[in-house]
């Protein structure tokens, strides 16, 4: 576009950069605006993780202690809505934002005042969901899943929540815009969609994903927003409408959402693995074909999120059999993974330990989910607690650990020093241990019979909630010594080389620790020797 | 460069807004779904000529039942006048249920009806049905209401027993029946 040349014209001073609160506040460098994603994930993951605290404190004990179940609800329903849409999509795309430009070669991204404006609309779209907490009614507690017509029933807050919806949407679209026409257009010569990074490719997927599901939710919600204050009935028995609809529109968006959170943190784990293991990624090219066959997939399992609802056998059939077709590509990964570090000379540094950490844990929670694909067995599962253990299980050390992971190997060449290890080691070891504690008795007490979204519960289930409990608030402390080593590192330390760690290849780590402001001004050229493919 | 990009971006753009489209284009793809594979018990409709074409199985006897009930929103009592019937498959029978506004406004209210299991609602069709539009009751109005259906005869064999269960809600149009008309027309393509 036409503004990105002018501005390439404006800052033709390397390293010239805006000062102040205008460097942030009308930032078109892909750098900053990925920090600010970043920051602002951060940010969020710790308000969700507040919800979290606020949700383990009350379930601590049988009985009601600390919060009304209205409020508790809220707790549950707007945790996730942070994680997801606050935490985890705006740290991939931060990511996305500071490392796709420099790993295909580009001076920046394709579309630089579309990248700002997509950033800074999330804030705007956080202080609308999270002001409903002030409001007549209370803040959304009907689950994040929206359903009506319990959602219809939420006060003042309603429209608040659909319009938050509304604008995470549009960020998260204008977003993987951004990203599509940068990697199709900005490429470095050479740089064949064949040698591209793992992570561009992941990403490249999690964008189509994210264009194509996004507008679906966008729809789903304004029939809701609609239904409420228009007098429609898409969802309105009385009106000839149907709320099992809602259901399937929302899983239509909610199945391919779930790929949309995970892919970024396959392809983190797909940069990371080969360079600790010393060796190319095994078998780049059906690491490829398989992430584009779980996306492609991933629009034809929506109903398995609601076996329960009634469904002819016939559906409950061809979605169970397509969600078990979901596991061979993700098979394919996990053993490419497994390959790329046989017989490798592995170090363990603290990405690689993250790293592995998703290996072990995201293939758990991905057989907790195959457990759940098999619909008679599913019925007892259903919105139990084991559902809790099997989402976290892949969320938080699939995903969350995924992400980590990716900012401990990229942040000694964002701030030109290497981070503490032994503070990223304990941060690992506390947070891997504590996870376990926190989310592995899920599994147990949902087996047995504990339901999800509730407040209080029957006494057999109260030991394993202590230590569920105590495993969150553990994982939750632990989440600090993160914090503590990114100021640490931001502030001094040993000086990074450009290559940063000893096997790291790509074009990136070609670049100086830290890189220039404009990535690459000439772009570099790729040939098979570099592209380590 | 700056061209390609702009040209990428429309495209995007363009993909998108089709996929806004395609979240409504779900609704009537639902409603036919439904209708195929008798999903959430969404019964048929046939004519009476068509009913009274059908063979009857005078072998086999099938139990119907009806279950009844009033979204706390519409102030109306609504009961079967008897619970349960025999029936044989593919002759034509006749329920009735009442109907009473306990209010003191005239109100307007529809039925949702729905069979379980919900494989029988594929062989379940009404040739007569006070779902098919909205009613309106006077205050303290009492009405007879006639559902007259046929079951098909090639009711698989393991179901010997099914529910029709209609849900009376009140109607959107309530509001209106002061000053206009009431619209039936609107509610009776997706009742089919």
């Amino acid at each position: 576009m036409s503004e990105a040349v002018i501005h390439d014209d404006h800052n033709d001073h390397h390293d010239h950069k805006p000062t102040g609160i205008g460097r942030w506040l009308f930032s078109t460098n892909h750098k900053d605006i990925g920090t600010m994603y970043l920051v602002f994930a951060l940010i969020m993951f710790f308000i969700g993780g507040a919800m979290a605290m606020v949700i383990r404190a009350e379930l601590f004990q049988p009985g009601l202690q600390f919060v009304d179940p209205q409020f508790f609800n809220s707790m549950t329903t707007v945790h996730a809505l942070v994680m997801i849409f606050g935490a985890v999509m705006p740290a991939g795309v931060g990511l996305a934002n500071w490392m796709i430009p420099m790993m295909i070669g580009a001076p920046d991204m394709a579309m630089p005042r579309m990248n700002n404006m997509s950033f800074w609309i999330l804030p705007f779209a956080f202080t609308l969901l999270l002001s409903t907490f002030f409001m007549q009614g209370g803040a959304p507690a009907g689950g994040w899943t929206m359903y009506p017509p319990l959602v219809l029933q939420l006060g003042d807050g309603f429209p608040f929540l659909i319009f938050a919806v509304h604008f995470l949407g549009i960020s998260s679209i204008m977003g993987a815009i951004n990203i599509i026409a940068t990697v199709f257009n900005m490429r470095a010569p050479g740089m064949t969609f064949m040698r591209l990074p793992l992570f561009v490719w992941t990403w490249i997927i999690t964008a189509f994903l994210l264009i194509a599901a996004m507008p679906v939710l966008a729809g789903a919600v304004t029939m809701l927003l609609t239904d409420k204050f228009f007098g429609t009935a898409f969802f309105d028995a009385a009106g000839g409408g149907d709320p099992v609809l809602f259901q399937h529109v929302f899983w239509f968006f909610g199945h391919p959402e779930v790929y949309i959170l995970v892919l970024p943190s396959f392809g983190i784990i797909s940069q990371i693995i080969p360079t600790f293991a010393r060796k190319p990624l095994f078998g780049y090219a059906s690491m490829v074909y398989a992430t584009a066959s779980i996306a492609f997939l991933s629009f034809f399992v929506w109903a398995h999120h609601m076996f329960t609802v009634g469904m002819p056998l016939a559906g409950e059939l061809f979605f169970m059999y397509a969600t078990m077709a979901i596991a061979v590509p993700t098979g394919v990964k996990v053993f490419n993974w497994t390959a790329t570090m046989w017989k490798g000379s592995m170090t363990f540094e603290t990405p690689m330990l993250f790293s592995i950490g998703v290996l072990f844990m995201f293939t758990l929670g991905g057989f907790s989910g195959l457990m759940m694909g098999i619909t008679p067995v599913d019925f007892q599962y259903h919105d139990t607690y084991f559902i809790v253990a099997h989402f976290h299980y892949v969320l938080v050390p699939g995903i969350v650990f995924g992400i980590v992971g990716g900012v401990y190997y990229w942040l000694p060449k964002w701030t030109g020093h290497m981070y503490d290890e032994t503070l990223g080691k304990w941060h690992f070891w506390t947070s891997t241990i504590s996870v376990n504690i926190l989310f592995f008795p899920m599994h147990f007490i949902g087996l047995a019979g504990m339901p999800r979204r509730i407040p209080d519960y029957s006494t057999q289930f109260t030991d394993w909630n202590m230590i569920i409990s105590i495993g969150g608030f553990a994982f939750g402390l632990s989440q600090l010594i993160l914090v503590w080593v990114v100021i640490k590192c931001i502030r001094g330390g040993e000086k990074a080389t450009d290559e940063v760690w000893e096997g790291a290849h790509g074009l990136e780590f070609t670049l100086s620790s830290p890189p220039p402001f404009h990535s690459f001004t000439t772009p570099p050229e790729v040939t098979d020797a570099t592209a380590h493919s | 460069m700056a061209q390609k990009t702009a040209v990428s971006a429309k495209k995007l753009f363009a993909f998108a807004a089709c996929m806004f489209g395609f979240g409504y284009a779900l609704v009537p793809i639902y409603d036919v779904l439904c209708d195929v594979t008798g999903l959430n018990g969404k019964t048929g409709e046939v004519s009476q000529v068509e009913a009274e074409a059908r063979h009857v199985d005078m072998d086999r006897l099938v139990t119907v039942e009806f279950d009844t009930n009033v979204n706390p929103a519409l102030p109306w009592k609504f009961e079967a006048e008897e619970f349960k019937m025999k029936v044989h498959p593919g002759a034509i029978a006749e329920a009735v249920f009442i109907v009473e506004n306990t209010s003191n406004k005239p109100v307007v209210g529809q039925a949702i009806p729905s069979v379980m299991p919900a494989l029988a609602s594929l062989y379940f069709d009404k040739t007569e049905c006070f779902c098919f539009t909205t009613q309106l009751l006077e205050p303290g109005e009492r009405k007879e209401m006639i559902v007259r259906y046929v079951i098909g005869s090639e009711l698989p064999q393991d179901i010997s027993t099914m529910t029709l269960s209609y849900t009376f809600f009140k109607s959107p149009d309530s509001n209106d029946v002061a000053t206009t008309v009431i619209k039936t027309d609107r509610t009776i393509s997706t009742q089919g």
